[in-house]
């Protein structure tokens, strides 16, 4: 026996949380926003989510086997997750060739030439949607119109998003319950509020995020519109509008959430989200793009290596 | 609310198996294997040779300096050796090896069960009493207790605060004392206070122990000054530091004794050892053990003497065949020992056995900035950011993220998803912040 014994620094006890805890944790929490997705896209919102993990998990497992030459990780559903979040981010009604080209950037260039899972700077999947949306902007800007589950893919209707509306000056929008529910066009993820905040709640439940990033995003851009709208109501949306179009509530919680490219903070993360509403409430009122959110957590992403150099925890016993 | 410390702490399972069950006097082992080095400081110096015969709680060690604590004999018998054992710290150290014969004490020593109230030494006596008795921290720490009730010259002890939390999973001991000895706890507690010269004592226990916060808090209305004060359940909060926090709401500063915080913190243990003491004359040669964990059948708490090796006290709880791993103390701060066969020391809370499957580590994995070992920090540094200096011997990013501040809960290794070796490296960056601060005063 004596010679069997295991000998090991403290602790020798461990919570059993896990990179999959999170990730398919976070994936769970997707399902209710995918649902409705499913509900008003129909057949294209299951194809272009199925493409996009298929090749994200394709393109991490050929780069870590055959290029980097290590034991592949797409088991450790960080992959899957890039690509649920990444389809979440199009249209519905996006060609396969493209999703595919949107998913060897966000995994090939934003993650792993990084060095892979916890190396990245960017978020990969929004790396991913802003390489496409620049490079195609016109698929990447016409989006599907809801139905209830349609059985087409690239060949349905198509129509305006709330903001692309605002952006060309139009009156009519969709009433307030269509906007909680999801009934308008969009990026098929981004729709269903009332979806996005159940996914919200389901992580703040299991610990997976804190309320600081997406309560500091959402209640900047609440703010920043509010202020505006109170000076000329006529000029600028109500912000509840704003809170509700979009890809607001899918960025706020869940891409600026990511774990490897926000602070590490209390008042980093507050800060990383006080910084984002703002680049985004800015570009959606002033720019000439009518959405901003992907641009603003991108450029707050890079500015996360400073927040939290400038912006640390509370230290036991003051400084 | 219950009070509770303001930064970090985790939630695991209190696992708290052997709760509620009786103390059990152990068999006097048949050798007691006593080292010389059971405390924080010099080791002791061996004033007994090999033949001597001796009674129990005779002086068999003198401390060796001011901080260390003088060693009793924890058995009657006669010195077979002075030579190295293997203890705790996985080292072979020197100790004194009894071979034991009947169970004679010591004339002077009171081992009636009488409980003795009234005292009326003098500060100065009760601390040479506790001096002379060998007491060291019996939370696990092991710092020479008369040491604490000799504030350094500019600080003003104002509080007692007898630490009952017991906070580590698995372990009952200080649980089972107080059920059983609360008055003589509560006594050692006002001799305390009295030795420090101060009017106001508070027990600290967490709220899973309901029986105890009654039981001390019925008895305590007859002490003038001490209060038992309920805490949220919560790790680490019998680190000196968080449970300062959680009682008197001050944080000591980086680097400062917890006395500039105005408090004094006992172990229950050693509250009680300070009641037998001054009160009983007997010096600190047993303590209460918990013994637990998946690898025994029964798990139990004990009053072994020191010296007991670990195997006697698991096998009367029923050891398994094949243990994984033997931890001296609990689960998240206790020491995986090399041999079944060191003995209990003034330390030693608890033997927590567990099995093969529990005692390995998960491989490590890339650190995804969760953060998860910033919010669990209970001293507010960033864990990440402290191994990352380690691994490229930035003692300089280390020295100023407060590596040195580092307690060694193991909060960061326990919640984090990627199974990293947070603590191992801390502990690294530490010793060499400290080495290097220490390099830079000579």
């Amino acid at each position: 026996m004596e010679n069997k014994l295991i000998i090991s620094p403290s602790p020798h006890i461990h919570s059993g949380d896990s990179i999959e805890r999170n990730m398919y944790g976070v994936l769970i929490a997707l399902a209710p926003a995918f649902a409705a997705s499913l509900f008003f896209f129909g057949l294209g919102a299951l194809v272009v989510m199925t493409a996009s993990i298929a090749s994200c998990v394709a393109f991490e497992y050929v780069i870590t086997k055959y290029i980097m030459k290590r034991e592949p990780t797409v088991g450790d559903g960080s992959a899957i997750l890039t690509g649920a979040l990444l389809a979440f981010n199009l249209p519905s009604n996006l060609p396969l060739w493209i999703i595919v080209l949107g998913a060897l950037f966000a995994i090939g260039v934003a993650k792993m030439s990084f060095g892979g899972l916890g190396n990245n700077i960017f978020n990969p999947a929004l790396a991913g949607r802003v390489f496409l949306l620049i490079s195609f902007p016109a698929q990447m800007t016409t989006w599907p119109s809801p139905g209830i589950f349609p059985l087409t893919y690239t060949d349905g209707a198509t129509g305006a998003t709330v903001l692309s509306m605002l952006n060309e000056g139009a009156s009519q929008l969709p009433g307030y319950a269509d906007m909680l529910l999801g009934r308008m066009g969009g990026s098929m993820g981004e729709i269903s509020a009332i979806a996005l905040l159940l996914g919200m709640a389901f992580m703040l439940v299991r610990r997976i995020i804190t309320w600081h990033i997406p309560v500091a995003v959402i209640l900047t851009v609440a703010v920043f519109t509010g202020i505006m709208y109170a000076v000329d109501p006529v000029a600028y949306a109500n912000p509840l509008v704003h809170l509700l179009s979009g890809g607001l509530l899918l960025g706020a919680i869940f891409m600026a959430t990511d774990y490897v490219t926000s602070p590490m903070s209390r008042s980093g993360m507050i800060v990383f989200g006080v910084g984002t509403g703002l680049i985004t409430a800015v570009i959606r009122l002033f720019g000439s793009y009518p959405e901003g959110v992907s641009f603003a957590i991108l450029i707050m992403n890079a500015v996360t290596p400073l927040i939290n150099t400038y912006f640390k925890q509370t230290h036991f016993g003051g400084k | 609310m219950q009070k509770t410390f303001r930064i970090g702490g985790i939630h695991p399972p209190a696992n708290k198996w052997s709760a509620g069950k009786p103390i059990v006097k152990a068999d006097i082992p048949a050798q007691a294997i006593v080292p010389l080095a059971q405390h924080i400081g010099a080791p002791a110096q061996p004033v007994v040779k090999k033949g001597d015969k001796l009674k129990a709680g005779a002086l068999i060690a003198k401390a060796g300096g001011f901080v260390s604590a003088n060693i009793h004999a924890p058995v009657s018998g006669s010195v077979l050796k002075i030579d190295e054992a293997l203890d705790a710290s996985g080292y072979k150290r020197p100790a004194i090896f009894i071979d034991t014969e009947g169970d004679e004490w010591d004339e002077g020593i009171d081992l009636s069960p009488e409980i003795r109230r009234d005292c009326s030494l003098a500060p100065q006596e009760i601390i040479a009493a506790i001096n002379r008795a060998g007491i060291a921290g019996m939370g696990g720490a092991t710092f020479p207790t008369h040491v604490k009730l000799t504030p350094p010259p500019g600080h003003t002890a104002e509080i007692v605060i007898i630490n009952a939390v017991e906070c580590e999973p698995f372990l009952t001991s200080d649980h089972a004392l107080m059920l059983a000895h609360g008055e003589e706890m509560l006594i050692g507690t006002s001799l305390l206070m009295r030795a420090l010269g101060v009017g106001k004592a508070a027990i600290g226990i967490e709220s899973n122990k309901p029986d105890a916060i009654a039981l001390l808090t019925r008895m305590a209305a007859a002490f003038e000054g001490i209060s038992v004060v309920p805490l949220k359940v919560r790790y680490p909060q019998g680190g000196e530091k968080q449970l300062i926090d959680a009682i008197v709401r001050r944080q000591v500063k980086s680097g400062a004794l917890p006395i500039s915080a105005g408090a004094v913190v006992q172990n229950a243990g050693t509250a009680f050892a300070v009641y037998e003491a001054v009160q009983k004359n007997k010096p600190l040669v047993e303590r209460i053990v918990t013994v637990t964990g998946r690898g025994v059948s029964a798990p139990a708490n004990y009053l072994a003497r020191i010296g007991t090796p670990l195997r006697q006290l698991m096998e009367a709880s029923g050891l398994t065949a094949n243990p994984g791993k033997i931890i001296s103390g609990g689960p998240m701060m206790g020491k995986a020992v090399a041999s079944a066969d060191i003995p209990v020391t003034k330390g030693c809370s608890g033997i927590l056995v567990l099995s093969p499957d529990e005692s390995r580590r998960k491989p490590m994995r890339n650190c995804i900035r969760c953060a998860k070992c910033v919010d669990a920090c209970p001293m507010g540094l960033n864990p990440t950011l402290l191994m990352n200096a380690a691994e490229f011997a930035a003692w300089d990013t280390a020295e100023t993220n407060y590596a040195a501040d580092c307690i060694e809960c193991g909060s960061c290794n326990y919640v984090c998803p990627s199974n990293r070796p947070l603590l191992d490296h801390i502990r690294i960056a530490k010793g060499k912040v400290m080495e290097i601060a220490r390099s830079r005063k000579s």
